[in-house]
């Protein structure tokens, strides 16, 4: 069964994000106030063959522990949908 | 006469410059491609600097499966010298050889200049002829300079006098000011300078020859104990 996958990369909390700093900073002066803690990241997105979501799911962990993310700096969110059919 | 392999990775833009230098300081040296498996003869190993694969994904997440890195993982554990410079720091750390991480300079700026550096431990195999304490003018060149580790980490290079050289003015956010460090075995070493850009008169500053001469000598060191892996 195919599976769309998207993992978020974002840095970990406590580690310095200059990019998410520099947004926050710039907000107010286009006047978007009260904003707070942006973090920037990236996303992968593919699709997966698995026997099922849980099959998925685990290869997808392994990914991110050995390659998609750095685990030292950075935290991976997994989604994982079903296509519809059709 | 001690040879020292030059890893080449797609992207990689220093090996020459590293060649250069250490062949101007009387050491041999070769070039190791990404996918070979096996490192030949040799006596030590330079990750040189470049953007090895292109930086995708993160410096050094790919690289870091290239063939050529398992035999630089044996060749590391078996005591051998391997020394990264700038991405081939960000190679070693990706990994695992080093401790951390390399991220984004504080402030987003490229850094490229020469900067301070104070020599914090002269026990490593870059530091070995240096008297500890002493200050050298080396340029940096990157974006993802900022060494980051977790406070345990940091805790334990401390005490076990892995941190190899400091910054006298921080150029980019390192944790501790960190421009260099070792790992346990005081063999493996990865800095974000460039020494070989400090190795003429011409360049602006000599002061990279004390690194790679150190670097010389610990693979000299091993040509002598017999301890070179064929």
């Amino acid at each position: 069964m195919n599976f769309d996958v998207s993992v978020e990369v974002t840095l970990k909390p406590g580690v310095a994000d200059p990019q998410g700093a520099t947004i926050e900073r710039s907000l107010p002066a286009l006047g978007f106030d009260g904003i707070e803690d942006v973090r920037v990241g990236k996303s992968i997105r593919f699709t997966i063959d698995a026997a099922d979501e849980k099959a998925a799911r685990d290869e997808v962990e392994d990914m991110c522990r050995r390659f998609l993310t750095n685990p030292v700096i950075e935290d991976a969110r997994i989604s994982i949908d079903v296509p519809v059919a059709g | 006469m001690a040879t020292v392999g030059i890893v080449r990775f797609p992207g990689s833009n220093c090996e020459f410059d590293v060649a250069e230098a250490l062949t101007r300081l009387g050491g041999s040296t070769t070039f190791l491609w990404h996918d070979s498996d096996t490192l030949g003869d040799v006596d030590a190993v330079v990750v040189p600097g470049g953007f090895a694969h292109g930086d995708y994904l993160r410096p050094g997440a790919i690289a870091r499966f290239s063939p050529i890195m398992g035999a630089v993982q044996r060749f590391a554990a078996e005591g051998g010298p391997v020394v990264g410079i700038c991405n081939g720091f960000q190679v070693l750390t990706e990994a695992g050889l080093l401790p951390g991480a390399l991220q984004k300079n504080a402030g987003l700026k490229f850094r490229c200049e020469t900067v301070e550096l104070r020599v914090a431990s002269n026990d490593s195999a870059l530091t070995n002829l240096c008297d500890g304490g002493e200050v050298l003018r080396i340029p940096i060149n990157h974006f993802e300079g900022n060494y980051t580790c977790d406070i345990e980490t940091l805790e334990q290079m401390r005490e076990k006098d892995q941190i190899v050289l400091r910054y006298v003015r921080n150029p980019n956010g390192s944790t501790d000011d960190i421009a260099g460090i070792c790992n346990e075995g005081r063999n493996v070493v990865g800095l974000m300078p460039h020494p070989e850009r400090a190795s003429l008169e011409l360049l602006g500053s000599t002061d990279g020859v004390i690194l790679l001469g150190s670097l010389l000598a610990a693979a000299g060191a091993r040509v002598r104990t017999g301890a070179a892996v064929s």
